[in-house]
């Protein structure tokens, strides 16, 4: 058994009973990136002698006979989003082709203090708008089920890295998917809370009424590790919510007999995979075994939610990203005035999907279309919203599929922007609902790529979601299979 | 046409970006698809429903006025694209 091939829950009792270090744990890792990184690209950024200096610090701690926390010693990567104090984070942009941090973003900080060696920053579609990570400005990340597949995006490379061994958690986050999508996608667990349940403080901004930090991890028990240390109210973020954080691990283990699980009918829709809809009906029956009650529900809405989310977050981010204007930070061209000198940078640092996005989410808001495209989808969101507060009236859980289709082909939607928007079909609402959602293996098509099953819990119910992945999880061996890293 | 060629130039104006000529007419016909598409709303009749900014009942945060550490000017000023001693240097602002 290779250390690198093992979860966070096995490792810390091997690391706790000192029968290995986590010296040895982040060598064996990097020996894994060293014989797959060429062939998948799921990071841009690695910090091997940083690491191996966290690693002996863990060690020393380990030694002290300090092993409270089940993440100390445990080499994750970071979606390169996340501001990191002295490593270069770049979101996959050239506009931030230099950029050194000076601090720490909040979830960073909280999974240092825990004593997590940092292996590296992971590849993402530039500014976390894509669902493919082929608009990262540096390289595409390839999927380890099939070297000619996406790996899902927009965090990619943290979904390739965990599914392919080269670390042993990561961290991501999910505007519109951007979490379940590839981790359904490569045959991970990734879970995107509640929005308000982790401080945004230090992420680099895309949609900030959408956005969240989440766990990406090999199994739900990973999941709940993780949620435990990066969860939790922030001053520093005045969207965070001062709400007491369950003991999730401890939770995994009730039954989840009698709970009422709903499932949508706007959520199996023509078109879609039919092997995907197989597995995640499978996966539905399964459960019942377990004691879940099923209730088909409605949330009409769904078709719309497309259409809001690609307006509001457009227009978000259209403001967020004003602030790469050359002056402080990031890529500047110097041209003969102030507003040339704007232009340019930005010309040359943005690559052609952020600047869609932007050019969309400031026609939104601009005079003359704000009542009929920012406003009307800021009621349309609201008609969401109320779709799923009417459904959590019967049930204490939603499940559809995460994805209308396994992982498409390199290239195969890149010249149409429209399709590969509507790659998020199913975990869109979640976000502007602000609702948790967790994505699980539940199968594999024909050509042996994963499929995912995402469950839906209601505001700060990540507890039951986690507990139905975990009894999911205990019945089925989907989450157990490795990639072999072939070619398509 | 949802969106026109001069449209475009103007949002890209407000935008503070600029496209080449051939790059402008790809954007127009993409983003006149997208917005055909965003279209599907108007189908829903909206005029009662209060629009939602924000799905978390959160009300204004306020905190005590303390100072607090922040990151040092060197580690502030070490991603300036250009300085002069502790000041960012930028173009000339006012003529």
């Amino acid at each position: 058994m290779n250390l690198y091939s093992l979860t966070i829950h096995e490792l810390h009792q091997k690391l706790k009973k000192r029968e290995i270090s986590s010296a040895e744990l982040t060598e064996s890792v990097y020996q894994r990136i060293s014989a797959t990184e060429d062939k998948l690209h799921s990071f841009i950024t690695l910090c091997r002698e940083s690491a191996q200096a966290e690693a002996k610090k863990a060690d020393a701690r380990l030694a002290r006979g300090d092993g409270a926390s089940p993440l100390l010693g445990i080499p994750i990567a970071l979606k390169d989003i996340f501001l990191t104090q002295g490593l270069l984070t770049t979101c996959a942009s050239k506009i931030l082709g230099n950029f050194i941090p000076p601090y720490d973003g909040t979830p960073v900080k909280r999974l240092k203090e825990a004593g997590v060696v940092t292996v590296g920053k992971t590849n993402m579609d530039e500014f976390a708008m894509g669902s493919s990570t082929e608009n990262s400005a540096f390289s595409a990340t390839r999927n380890p089920w099939k070297l000619d597949r996406v790996p899902g995006g927009s965090s990619g490379g943290s979904a390739a890295a965990v599914a392919a061994d080269q670390c042993v958690a990561s961290l991501g986050t999910d505007t519109g998917g951007s979490i379940r999508q590839p981790a359904a996608c490569c045959g991970i667990v990734g879970l995107k809370p509640t929005y308000g349940r982790v401080s945004r403080y230090g992420i680099i901004a895309f949609a900030s009424s959408l956005d969240q930090v989440g766990p990406m991890t090999k199994d739900v028990t990973d999941c709940a590790l993780m949620m435990e240390t990066i969860a939790g109210y922030d001053p520093s973020d005045s969207t965070s919510v001062n709400v007491p954080v369950p003991p999730y691990t401890k939770e995994l283990n009730s039954s989840i007999k009698g709970l009422r699980v709903g499932i949508p009918k706007e959520y199996f829709i023509p078109g879609m995979q039919p092997e995907v809809e197989k597995a995640v009906k499978d996966g539905i029956k399964a459960l019942e075994k377990n004691g879940i009650r099923v209730e088909e529900i409605s949330l009409p809405h769904t078709e719309y939610a497309i259409a809001v989310y690609y307006l509001i977050a457009t227009a978000e981010a259209s403001s967020n990203l004003a602030r790469y204007d050359g002056m402080k930070y990031g890529h500047r061209r110097p041209a003969k005035d102030l507003t040339e000198t704007y232009m340019k940078s930005r010309e040359e640092g943005f690559g052609a999907e952020v600047k869609r996005r932007i050019m969309l989410g400031t026609y939104a808001l601009s005079a003359g279309y704000y009542d009929a495209y920012y406003l009307k989808a800021q009621k349309v969101r609201a008609l969401i919203k109320k779709d799923f507060e009417e459904a959590f009236k019967k049930c204490d859980a939603i499940i559809t599929p995460t994805a209308p289709t396994t992982a498409f082909k390199i290239g195969e939607k890149t010249q149409d922007p429209l399709q590969m928007y509507l790659s998020d079909i199913f975990t869109i609402s979640v976000n502007l609902a602000g609702l948790p959602g967790l994505s699980l293996p539940c199968g594999f098509d024909s050509e042996g790529l994963p499929i995912g099953m995402q469950i839906i819990g209601k505001h700060f119910d990540e507890t039951t979601i986690l507990r139905i992945g975990f009894a999911y999880e205990q019945a089925t061996e989907w989450h157990k299979r490795k990639p072999t890293l072939d070619r398509g | 046409m949802k969106i026109s060629r001069e449209e475009v130039k103007r949002v890209a104006e407000l935008a503070r970006l600029q496209f080449a000529p051939q790059e402008e007419e790809v954007l127009t016909q993409q983003l006149d698809k997208i917005l055909q598409y965003m279209e599907k709303l108007n189908q829903l009749d909206t005029k009662e429903v209060e629009p939602l900014a924000h799905v978390v009942d959160i009300v204004d945060a306020f905190r005590e006025d303390r100072a607090v550490p922040c990151p040092s000017p060197e580690g502030l000023l070490a991603n300036a694209p250009a300085r002069e001693k502790n000041f960012f240097k930028v173009p000339k602002i006012i003529e």
